[in-house]
């Protein structure tokens, strides 16, 4: 490409946008309808604002109201006419959710403690569990490929709560009931998750493979080398829908562990907030549902770019 | 081992003894047929039996089915039609909310739609249960509530309405709270969708002669973004058939007040580990596989017909 100045690069870019406003004014009365990504403000979309302005304040009052109903003090949480925002921030919720613990005298670090270890764990295998599916699926043959993959298409649908009974009856059978693998087995198999994977994988051109091979790399090189940093997107969402999963649970704690040194936060916050109906509690609720939100939120942010990649690809055809 | 040693062993061994690529599927192919479709085909078997999670099952043919459908009146009276209306008007409503709302953020510029996308989407990683209870504070039925204090202060009525015991109501706040949520990867999955069209056939169906946005939704959009439709539709039925508890969270009560808003799912949480009726619930759970089947090939039918 040629190296331009930057005042030319102005210019050109003046006489460029000219040009497509000639045309699109030109255009209008037929041509007008596809502008998908634009690339900045028009009049048209002026409508398309005041359509999403009410949808997006109405989605985001209950979170606010979260997160200021959490950082209210006691006293404010009783007072009457009710005030949406905090007059001034307090941690009292915060306080009081730490320290509900001594009740049951497991203090809140250890069921925090439970919950990161899990979810870490939750989220590493399942991803080489499911990347190196996909990658099979993907490039390698053996025998019962496809109904294995037409199971796991179907199993997109699967829907855990329906499957309650034979799960606790499996995890007793296997002896991992109140272990930590009672928490994290059940999870690792991510039907989305494969499918996701393969189906970025499938966009990967054949060549770099087959150049890799042709190098001497194994299969294993291949997919460690070459695969898996060009599908980093795929695992991103991966990541997020796993830890999405694993993070909001609290059937597991519930059924399947006995032990309360081994539950997990969501759990032990359900107890706390669902035996009692007091406004005193609404704050604690809304305290412990920001400390579970928060996390998913931030991930989500951190990792939005490389999820909407992901998702471009993920259509069921 | 070195590098040339990985290299022989698995030239020797791809096309004689042994294919790796069973060690690549393996580990996942274990864990997703134990605890995927081995689960499902239990949860068939322990329909037929009666099982109190102690004892051997029993089998007792038919019976579970039977009690279902002639006996069960919180089931055929709340737990099915519940589960009925609150999937079909979550379900589409949902759906078409996302597809809309991502078509409407992919008008608009960058930057904008970033912002927007994260709000839309950050209620459907709020774990739907815990963040109901909040919702019952908005809800409350006393005065403190804060809808019931607009109402009062606004004088629209004259005390406070009484949303979470009426059945009606509490029905309406789960759609509410269902549908705030149902922003999930399916509706990331349809924006993407539409940002990936090509132009190009726009331009053309143009110069054709198509005159709006409407149009252009219904020829062009749609059919060229079927497979992510698809992907949408899948996962706006798995989530809403997987919620459960949410009337429970509003009401505090678990069964709720007049079974308002009891779901399958909730029905057979109750009977599998509060009456540990296991078979029963196992019945209640193939039903609710069976109904997630039959939305499955609706949509199924709807987005892949033509193709």
């Amino acid at each position: 490409m040629r190296r331009t100045t930057e005042s030319e690069n102005k210019k050109l870019h003046k006489v460029k946008k000219k040009m497509e406003a000639k045309e699109r004014r030109r255009k209008r009365p037929s041509y007008f309808g596809a502008m998908i990504d634009p690339k900045g403000f028009h009049p048209s979309q002026i409508k398309f604002y005041l359509i999403l302005l009410p949808v997006l304040v109405f989605t985001i009052l209950p979170i606010l109201f979260i997160v200021s109903h959490a950082f209210k003090p006691i006293e404010e949480l009783y007072a009457y006419p009710p005030k949406f925002f905090a007059s001034r921030i307090s941690f009292d919720n915060f306080r009081a959710l730490v320290n509900a613990t001594s009740q049951t005298d497991i203090p809140f670090g250890r069921y925090l403690f439970n919950s990161i270890i899990v979810s870490i764990l939750v989220i590493i295998i399942s991803l080489l569990l499911s990347s190196l599916a996909a990658f099979a699926f993907t490039y390698l043959n053996f025998k019962g490929k496809k109904f294995l993959y037409a199971a796991n298409q179907l199993a997109i649908m699967f829907i855990a709560i329906a499957v309650a009974v034979p799960r606790f009856m499996m995890i007793t059978y296997l002896g991992i009931a109140n272990t930590y693998l009672a928490h994290i087995i059940p999870l690792i198999a991510m039907p989305v998750g494969v499918f996701l994977l393969k189906q970025f994988m499938e966009q990967i051109p054949k060549e770099l493979n087959e150049a890799a091979i042709i190098d001497g790399a194994t299969k294993w090189q291949v997919y460690w080398h070459v695969t898996l940093p060009m599908v980093k997107p795929a695992l991103a969402t991966v990541a997020i829908l796993a830890f999405q999963i694993v993070w909001n649970n609290t059937e597991t704690s519930a059924l399947y562990i006995v032990d309360e040194a081994l539950k997990t936060l969501p759990y032990y916050f359900g107890t706390l907030t669902l035996a009692t109906n007091s406004i005193a509690a609404q704050g604690i609720q809304a305290a412990s549902s920001l400390i579970i939100f928060l996390p998913n939120l931030i991930l989500f942010i951190i990792l939005q770019k490389q999820v909407m990649n992901t998702m471009a690809h993920s259509g069921i055809k | 081992m070195n590098k040339s040693q990985v290299i022989t062993k698995d030239h020797k061994t791809r096309n004689r003894r042994f294919n790796t690529a069973y060690l690549f599927i393996g580990p996942y192919a274990i864990i997703f047929l134990i605890f995927v479709v081995l689960l499902i085909l239990i949860s068939f078997l322990l329909s037929f039996a009666y099982y109190d999670g102690v004892n051997m099952p029993r089998f007792i043919g038919l019976t579970n089915y039977v009690t279902l459908f002639t006996q069960d009146l919180d089931f055929m009276q709340s737990a099915l039609p519940n589960t009925i209306k609150y999937a079909l008007i979550v379900g589409p409503v949902g759906y078409m909310l996302a597809f809309f709302l991502a078509w409407v953020l992919a008008q608009l510029p960058r930057r904008f739609r970033n912002v927007a996308a994260i709000i839309l989407y950050s209620p459907s990683l709020t774990g739907s249960v815990l963040i109901s209870v909040v919702w019952k504070a908005m809800f409350s039925g006393d005065s403190r509530g804060y809808i019931n204090y607009l109402l009062l202060s606004w004088g629209i009525v004259n005390e406070p309405l009484q949303f979470l015991q009426d059945k009606t109501t509490i029905f309406i706040i789960m759609v509410f709270v269902g549908l705030w949520s149902s922003m999930g990867i399916g509706f990331l999955a349809m924006l993407s969708g539409i940002l990936n069209t090509n132009r190009e056939i726009y331009e053309a169906a143009y110069v054709d002669g198509m005159k709006n946005r409407f149009q252009e939704i219904i020829y062009i959009t749609i059919p060229s973004m079927r497979p992510q439709m698809m992907f949408g539709a899948v996962m706006a039925i798995v989530s809403t058939f997987n919620s459960a508890g949410l009337a429970s969270a509003l009401t505090g009560a678990s069964p709720t007040p007049q079974l308002a808003g009891w779901l399958i799912s909730d029905h057979m949480q109750d009977y599998a580990f509060s009456r540990m009726e296991m078979g029963y619930a196992s019945s209640l759970s193939v039903v609710l596989l069976m109904l997630v089947l039959v939305f499955y090939f609706v949509a199924n039918h709807l987005f892949k017909s033509d193709d």
